[in-house]
């Protein structure tokens, strides 16, 4: 089965008491299958409302957008989603709330056993099959997102979709995520779409950044492809003199181009 | 050692000395009164009442025991009615925003009634006392529960709507696996709430409906001028009161997250 994403003309406005506030207008972009895209911006510039379109929590005022050749009507097991702040069930054990995911899906057609093994693989792969009977709160912070990854994986997406899913996170927990990740998706051949304001995580893990100018009516100002190599090693490419000037350009992107007037 | 001796002095001291001095002021009370009795003789007569808490001589008269449980069995049986209908009619004034505009006037309105002003109409439409003791119950707590649920249900975060959303999860799994549980620790605030008032009311509504009951019985040892008895039923009510509070503590302990 094809995997890809395809964004044509999209434009989102939101009716507010001061009329209508257009978030972002003609939007864009094409992913293919198995790449790994990262949206990138100044806060405000609408990268949320695009990942949300995607996801099929909000419907975009115009514009088409398809998933696999079909367009998005609302949220689907086709696209998994992985919230910034993990967003899992407090009253249900990291198996149950991996389970919820996996019964959707595949609960018509396979037995209570396999439901069962779906769950535990994707623990698995997130390293935390010694946590699955543990609740949310007592787990690490780093624990609960890496379950969101395995909930929203143990749905099979065409599309994993991942709203700043690191930001609230310690710097180095952060790194550790990033590298596991890197590992999943490489394992997994996973078709990425993750939301960001962290530069080099974006060069890190990106096929190709997509940079966002600011709102109000943002839209996609460039398109930055990452060459670098896989898999990547964030120590080799420290000293790496091409992952510094796409850095660089990333940066002047945002600090230059699209420079926010002091707040 | 010294850590117990730290435990005593904080957690068991400031108590004693609360209720020793309550004592303290009470006796002195009664030494300066004829009628009113002191802290030992209510003792003494409470013993004796408690030696025989099942007695049935006549319907009238009656053990402490069967009163408490009576009275008991009012506020159980008015307040679990309350639950059956409160608890589904907070959970769909809180989904439905239709529903709850509908609905909000009524509430607001009938919510600051004393429960004992249902008493007559309760008495009118079954033409009994003690169903009408268990109205007036029934409408005392249905209140809290019909609001705290429905607060419950609307202040559900965003992010588990979106969770379910994303999971394209069905109505029944939303509603056991995300809006009941979340739901939970405000229906059981509701519930204490309610029990509170209930326990508050059945002693005034038994009063004026009469019958054996713990409120009745107070009634009964005014009317004997008995004031020890009195005082012991103040205490019966409180205590049993907060066992009931302590009870649901309890439970909503073990349900929050």
């Amino acid at each position: 089965m094809k995997k890809y994403v395809q964004i044509e003309n999209v434009q989102m406005s939101f009716e507010t008491k001061q009329g209508t506030f257009v978030a972002l207008k003609d939007i864009d972009l094409k992913i293919d299958p198995g790449e790994f895209i990262t949206l990138i911006g100044h806060s405000g510039c609408g990268k949320s409302t695009l990942l949300n379109l995607i996801a099929g929590l909000l419907m975009p005022t115009d514009g088409v957008m398809l998933c696999a050749d079909r367009e998005i009507a609302g949220p689907g097991p086709d696209r998994g989603v992985v919230f910034q702040n993990h967003s899992l069930l407090p009253w249900l054990t990291c198996f149950e709330n991996v389970h919820l995911a996996v019964e959707r899906v595949f609960g018509a057609s396979e037995s209570k056993a396999q439901l069962a093994q779906r769950a535990n693989d994707a623990l698995e792969l997130v390293h935390l099959s010694h946590a699955a009977q543990k609740l949310p709160h007592e787990i690490s912070g780093g624990m609960k997102q890496r379950v969101g990854i395995a909930r929203a994986l143990s749905m099979q997406p065409k599309v994993l979709l991942m709203d700043e899913p690191f930001g609230a996170l310690d710097a180095l927990t952060r790194a550790h995520l990033q590298d596991e990740l890197m590992k999943i998706v490489a394992a997994t051949k996973s078709t990425v779409v993750m939301v960001t304001h962290d530069v080099d995580e974006a060069v890190l893990l990106s096929d190709r950044i997509v940079m966002m100018t600011n709102g109000p009516a943002a839209t996609i100002g460039e398109i930055l492809t990452v060459d670098l190599p896989k898999p990547r090693n964030r120590l080799a490419l420290a000293n790496d003199a091409h992952y510094h000037s796409l850095r660089g350009a990333v940066l002047e992107f945002l600090y230059q181009k699209q420079a926010k007037k002091a707040a | 050692m010294i850590k117990l001796r730290k435990h005593l002095a904080e957690h068991w001291v400031p108590p004693l000395i609360g209720i020793a001095l309550f004592l303290f002021i009470w006796s002195m009370l009664a030494q300066g009164s004829e009628t009113l009795p002191g802290p030992a003789k209510t003792w003494d007569s409470a013993v004796v009442l408690f030696s025989d808490p099942f007695y049935q001589k006549t319907p009238n008269d009656q053990g402490i025991g069967w009163n408490i449980l009576n009275s008991l069995g009012r506020v159980g049986i008015g307040f679990g009615l309350a639950a059956l209908i409160g608890i589904p009619l907070g959970f769909m004034i809180g989904r439905f925003g239709f529903l709850d505009k509908m609905t909000s006037p009524i509430v607001s309105m009938l919510r600051p009634v004393s429960p004992l002003a249902w008493l007559p109409i309760g008495l009118l439409v079954f033409q009994a006392a003690n169903p009408a003791a268990i109205w007036v119950i029934f409408i005392s707590s249905i209140w809290p529960m019909i609001i705290n649920t429905a607060m419950g249900v609307r202040q559900l975060p965003q992010d588990y709507l979106n969770v379910a959303r994303v999971l394209n999860l069905s109505e029944w799994k939303v509603f056991t696996k995300i809006l009941f549980p979340a739901t939970l620790p405000y229906m059981l605030t509701g519930i204490r709430l309610a029990i509170g008032t209930a326990w508050l009311v059945i002693v005034a509504a038994e009063m004026l409906t009469g019958g054996v009951g713990i409120g009745f019985w107070v009634w009964d040892e005014w009317n004997n001028l008995n004031v020890e008895h009195i005082i012991i039923a103040i205490f019966v009510v409180g205590i049993i009161g907060l066992l009931l509070e302590l009870m649901l503590v309890q439970v909503a302990k073990r349900f929050s997250y």
